[in-house]
C-alpha cells in the first residue's frame, strides 16, 4: 500500500514542483542575464513557452546516428534528475524517511544527467557533437573529484551520517555548515562545481555556443531537445537545492524559515548567473587543472578543518 | 497551438546566401541591448536543428542554392521563412548575373519580405511583427 505514495512523490515533488521552480529559475537566470547586458529581457513564462513549442516540432534523427541511444538519452537523463530530486525533496520535507546512505545514492544520479548528454553527443554522430561529449566527459573527471571531496565536509561534520536526513536534522540543532571555516571552504569548491555541473560559463566548454554551436545538443531537435531543455532546467533547480541542503540547513516550513529558503535558493541561482554573465569560458586544460589544482588543494584543507573540528 | 508556441518562441536561424555582409550586419544589430528582440523570446540559434525562422539574406547564387535548399530540408518544421533585403526579394543589383538564376522565392515558399538595401533594425523587428501577425489571423 506504500507504493502509490512513492509514486506521488516522484510525480508531484520529483517532477512538477522540481520543473515549475526549474523553469523559473531559468527565466530568473536569463532575465538577470538581460538586465545585467542592459537588455529587458524575456518574459516569466518564456522558458515555459520555449518547452511547449519544441515539443511541438518534429524530431530529426541524423542519417548516421544510433537510433535508440540518440533518442533514450534525454528521457534516461530527465529520469535521473526527476529520482534525485525526489529524493532530495522528500529528505527535505520528512526527514525520518531518509534511509542510510541516500547521500551516495544522491551523489550517483547527480553524474546521469552529464553522461547522458555524453551518451547523446556521440550518438548524434556529429563531428562537433562528438568533440562536446569528449569535453563533457573530461569535465565530469575534473570536478568529480573536489566535489566528492566538498561533500564529505558535512558528512563528517554531521558526526559521519551518510545520509541526507541526518545532516539536515543536525545542521537544525548546531546552525548551517555553511557557518563553520570548513564548510565555508567547501561551499565555494561545491558552487564552483556545480557551475561546471550546469555546464555554464566559465564552464561551459562543452557547449561553447560560439565555438562547437552548443556541442552535444547540436543535432536535437523537437520533443528530444524539449527533454534536454527540461532537464538542464530541472537541474538548476536541483543542484542549489543540493548545495542548500547540505551546507545551507536546507528548506523548512516553519515561519520565516521558508522565507529564508527562499532567499537562499534566489541567491544560490543569482550567484550562478553572474558569475556566468562576468566571466570568459575556459579552456577544457584551464579547467581541468583548476578543477585538480586549487579547487582540489581547497577541498582537501576543507576537509582536514572538519576533521580537526572548526 | 503548436503555431501560437512558435509564435512567441521563435528562435531564428541567420542564412546568407551570398550577400555582402550588409544586411547580415543588421540582422545582428536586433540582437543587440538597443533592440533586444528577447523581450518576444527570439533567440538566435547556432544549430539548425533548432531553428524555427530561417532569416535569409544575399542573392541567391549557383554555389549557395543547393545548401539552401539542404539547409530548409533540415528545419524542423513548422518553420516560417524571412527574405531580408533587396537581394533576396528579388535579386536588387544582381538581376540580370549570369550567377543568380532565381529569386528566393522561386525556390522555397517565403512568409515575409523585408525589403530594404540594407533594411534598419527596426525594419527587420517590424516586418517579423506583422508575420507574427498574419500567421495568428490565418490561424
Amino acid at each position: 500500500m506504500i507504493y502509490p505514495l512513492y509514486l506521488l512523490y516522484l510525480i508531484v515533488y520529483g517532477f512538477i514542483l522540481t520543473a515549475a521552480l526549474g523553469l523559473l529559475a531559468s527565466w530568473v537566470d536569463r532575465k538577470v542575464t538581460a538586465r545585467v547586458q542592459y537588455r529587458v529581457g524575456p518574459p516569466v513564462l518564456q522558458p515555459f513557452i520555449d518547452i511547449a513549442k519544441l515539443l511541438g516540432k518534429e524530431t530529426l534523427i541524423p542519417a548516421g546516428a544510433s537510433r535508440l541511444p540518440f533518442l533514450a538519452a534525454p528521457v534516461v537523463g530527465l529520469a535521473g534528475v526527476i529520482l534525485v530530486s525526489t529524493l532530495l525533496w522528500v529528505n527535505d520535507i520528512y526527514p525520518e524517511k531518509s534511509f542510510l546512505g541516500d547521500l551516495i545514492v544522491v551523489l550517483y544520479l547527480l553524474i546521469i544527467p552529464s553522461l547522458t548528454i555524453i551518451l547523446g553527443g556521440f550518438a548524434s554522430g556529429n563531428p562537433l557533437a562528438s568533440l562536446g561529449a569528449s569535453r563533457e566527459m573530461k569535465l565530469v573527471l575534473a570536478y568529480e573529484l573536489p566535489f566528492v571531496l566538498a561533500v564529505l565536509v558535512p558528512v563528517i561534520k554531521s558526526g559521519f551520517s551518510i545520509s541526507i536526513g541526518e545532516i539536515l536534522s543536525f545542521q537544525a540543532e548546531n546552525g548551517a555548515t555553511a557557518l563553520s571555516l570548513a564548510g565555508f571552504l567547501a561551499l565555494i569548491v561545491v558552487i564552483m562545481c556545480m557551475q561546471a555541473k550546469l555546464a555554464l560559463v566559465p564552464f561551459d566548454i562543452p557547449e561553447a555556443e560560439t565555438e562547437i554551436i552548443g556541442g552535444p545538443l547540436i543535432e536535437y531537435s523537437g520533443a528530444a531537445l524539449a527533454v534536454y531543455r527540461l532537464m538542464k532546467n530541472m537541474l538548476l533547480c536541483t543542484l542549489p537545492f543540493f548545495v542548500m541542503i547540505l551546507f545551507m540547513g536546507g528548506l523548512r516550513f516553519d515561519g520565516i524559515h521558508l522565507l529564508y529558503g527562499v532567499l537562499k535558493f534566489i541567491g544560490l541561482v543569482a550567484l550562478i548567473t553572474v558569475v556566468r554573465n562576468t566571466n570568459p569560458r575556459l579552456r577544457i586544460d584551464q579547467a581541468v587543472r583548476f578543477f585538480w589544482g586549487p579547487m582540489t588543494l581547497l577541498a582537501v584543507i576543507a576537509v582536514e578543518l572538519a576533521l580537526l573540528g572548526w | 497551438m503548436k503555431l501560437n508556441a512558435l509564435l512567441r518562441s521563435p528562435w531564428v536561424f541567420h542564412l546568407s546566401t551570398g550577400s555582402c555582409n550588409n544586411c547580415d550586419i543588421e540582422v545582428l544589430d536586433c540582437l543587440t541591448p538597443r533592440f533586444d528582440i528577447e523581450r518576444f523570446g527570439m533567440l538566435l540559434a547556432g544549430s539548425i536543428k533548432h531553428a524555427d525562422v530561417l532569416l535569409i539574406t544575399g542573392s541567391c547564387n549557383r554555389q549557395s542554392v543547393e545548401r539552401l535548399k539542404r539547409l530548409y530540408e533540415q528545419v524542423p518544421k513548422p518553420c516560417l521563412v524571412a527574405a531580408i533585403g533587396e537581394c533576396a526579394l528579388s535579386r536588387g543589383m544582381f538581376i540580370h548575373s549570369y550567377n543568380c538564376p532565381e529569386p528566393l522565392d522561386k525556390i522555397i515558399p517565403v512568409d515575409v519580405y523585408i525589403p530594404g538595401c540594407p533594411p534598419k533594425p527596426e525594419a527587420i523587428i517590424a516586418g517579423v511583427v506583422k508575420l507574427i501577425e498574419r500567421v495568428k489571423a490565418k490561424t
